[in-house]
């Protein structure tokens, strides 16, 4: 056993990196817990990297799509937990996300030097929402069909050019078997392969700036301030994170396994009570809010220029809250993510039990 | 873990933290094929499923040919014995025989060549008596399999010999 260790020692230099993860440090505060946030995240690409190779072993994008779909999940042995692995890996991936994009935030943990952290991190989730987008289409049952319908209609509203670009990713004027063929394109080819290099970024800033720490935590003396180890004390937590988190996974695939539809008609309506998938109710909900105060699609317009402009200055706070601890900015910058967070919240609550 | 402390005060700090992490060692290890069994077996069998599939169908013992019995003399009749292409040929002195089509060399699909009354594979240039299926020349190991036909009005019954 020495021996391999040797071996591979000797051309791999483990126990340089053993030392250099032994020395690396990890804070210990009150708030630790939030920092496990985006291994969880990680984790759930993972799976979704694996499932979705699986999947895509039997699932035939275009005309086929549906009975593909369709004999995944009743044919194939264990194809429903496959799918079902996918499906529920993608949402806890995005709710895990989303908990540590706001735990980032109100830590305040986008400041100078880790603004490109927080860059790479919010291309990151826009890419996971395309994700979601681009793979929610593909099984091309009716709700699929009918939201990917509701979605692209977003696109449309731009000024000028919206038109050609909702009408080039459908492939069409409207959604077909064309359009299942291109989003699976995105789905498993274009956007893995944005997606990877953009990750692999992102980690290796966390690697070169460490974990950031709240405002409270830095109020502490550095002589004070209680860390760990990262090797092995940290990545031991981050495992056994991983471990509940592949055990909620397991578990909610097995026992709530996602339902497939009747297989989308072109000419049929559109099914009572379609909605889209939760990470897009927030927006859904606020569309339709203002769509009842401004109607028409001036409204709709009006919408979707506010959440744009939402998201910009989301994307640009590390340049308003700069490092003035305690300071005016920085506690305005705090109430205006608790105020998207509560947006977010109340409209998608909204959104499931009112609308 | 097999002492037990408080029946054997004596015992020394230094063993009891040795068998403790042999314990976790063996307890951690063991969680971690439990885990590999029930994530792998799973992917095993949905990666296996067209091979069941496959192999049940195999397990077929005959098929019928609707109106293969009009096969002419010295034609031939590809068709399908479970997943395996498999060939019926109706030889000029009015004998029915069927085939396993498979070439017992390396797998390739045989033909049946009916100007040299011959079975021939074009991968490895194999040749197969076109009467018994025997391997008469070239790199086949074994003769070609052999089913049983049955001929009757309308139809033709190939089963496993």
């Amino acid at each position: 056993m020495s021996k391999i260790y040797d071996y591979l020692d000797e051309r791999l230099s483990i126990t340089e990196l053993r030392k250099f993860g032994e020395k690396k440090t990890v804070p210990l505060h009150k708030y630790s817990f939030w920092y496990y946030w985006g291994g969880i995240s990680l984790l759930c690409f993972l799976i979704q990297l694996i499932t979705g190779i699986l999947l895509m072993i039997y699932y035939k994008p275009g005309p086929d799509a549906y009975n593909s779909v369709r004999a995944i999940t009743y044919d194939v042995d264990f194809g429903w937990l496959v799918r079902s692995a996918h499906s529920w890996s993608a949402t806890i991936f995005l709710l895990s996300v989303f908990v540590h994009m706001f735990s980032v935030y109100f830590m305040k943990a986008y400041k100078k030097p880790r603004e490109f952290g927080w860059w790479s991190g919010m291309a990151l989730l826009i890419l996971g929402l395309l994700f979601g987008f681009s793979g929610y289409l593909l099984p091309m049952d009716e709700l699929s069909f009918t939201a990917t319908k509701v979605g692209l209609a977003i696109p449309e509203n731009i000024p000028v050019v919206g038109h050609a670009i909702a009408n080039l990713m459908r492939g069409g004027l409207e959604v077909s078997e064309i359009t299942v063929q291109r989003f699976f394109a995105w789905h498993a080819v274009v956007l893995p392969l944005l997606y990877l290099p953009l990750l692999m970024f992102h980690l290796f800033l966390v690697q070169k700036h460490g974990n950031a720490i709240p405002e409270s935590e830095e109020a502490v003396p550095v002589a004070q301030r209680k860390t760990i180890p990262f090797f092995p004390n940290f990545l031991l937590k981050d495992l056994a994170m991983w471990l509940f988190t592949l055990n909620v996974v397991a578990v909610m695939a097995s026992l709530f396994p996602p339902d497939l539809g009747k297989m989308a008609d072109p000419l049929g309506p559109a099914p009572v009570g379609v909605h889209p998938e939760w990470y897009f109710m927030s927006s859904f909900e606020t569309l339709k809010l203002i769509g009842r105060v401004i109607t028409g699609t001036i409204g709709e317009a009006v919408g979707i220029t506010i959440f744009t402009l939402g998201m910009v200055l989301w994307c640009l706070i590390p340049f308003y809250d700069v490092n003035t601890p305690g300071g005016l900015k920085g506690k305005r910058a705090t109430y205006f993510g608790l105020f998207c967070l509560g947006v977010l919240l109340v409209t998608t609550l909204l959104g499931y039990f009112v609308g | 873990m097999s002492k037990n402390p408080s029946n054997n005060p004596s015992i020394e700090p230094v063993e009891d933290e040795i068998s403790r992490a042999s314990f976790i060692k063996v307890t951690v290890g063991g969680m971690c094929l439990a885990y590999a069994a029930a994530i792998g077996y799973p992917v095993y069998r949905y990666l296996n499923s067209p091979v069941a599939r496959e192999a049940a169908m195999s397990a077929v013992t005959d098929v019928a040919l609707p109106g293969a019995d009009k096969l002419p003399l010295g034609g031939v009749l590809l068709f399908k014995f479970g997943p395996y292409p498999s060939m019926l040929i109706h030889h000029k002195d009015d004998s029915w025989v069927a085939f396993d089509s498979v070439c017992t060399h390396l797998g390739c699909t045989v033909q049946y060549h009916p100007e040299q009354d011959k079975i021939v594979c074009a991968c490895h240039g194999g040749q197969y008596d076109s009467h018994t299926g025997a391997n008469v020349s070239g790199p086949p190991p074994k003769p070609l399999t052999k089913f049983n036909v049955k001929v009757a009005t309308g139809t033709v019954t190939v089963t496993r010999a």
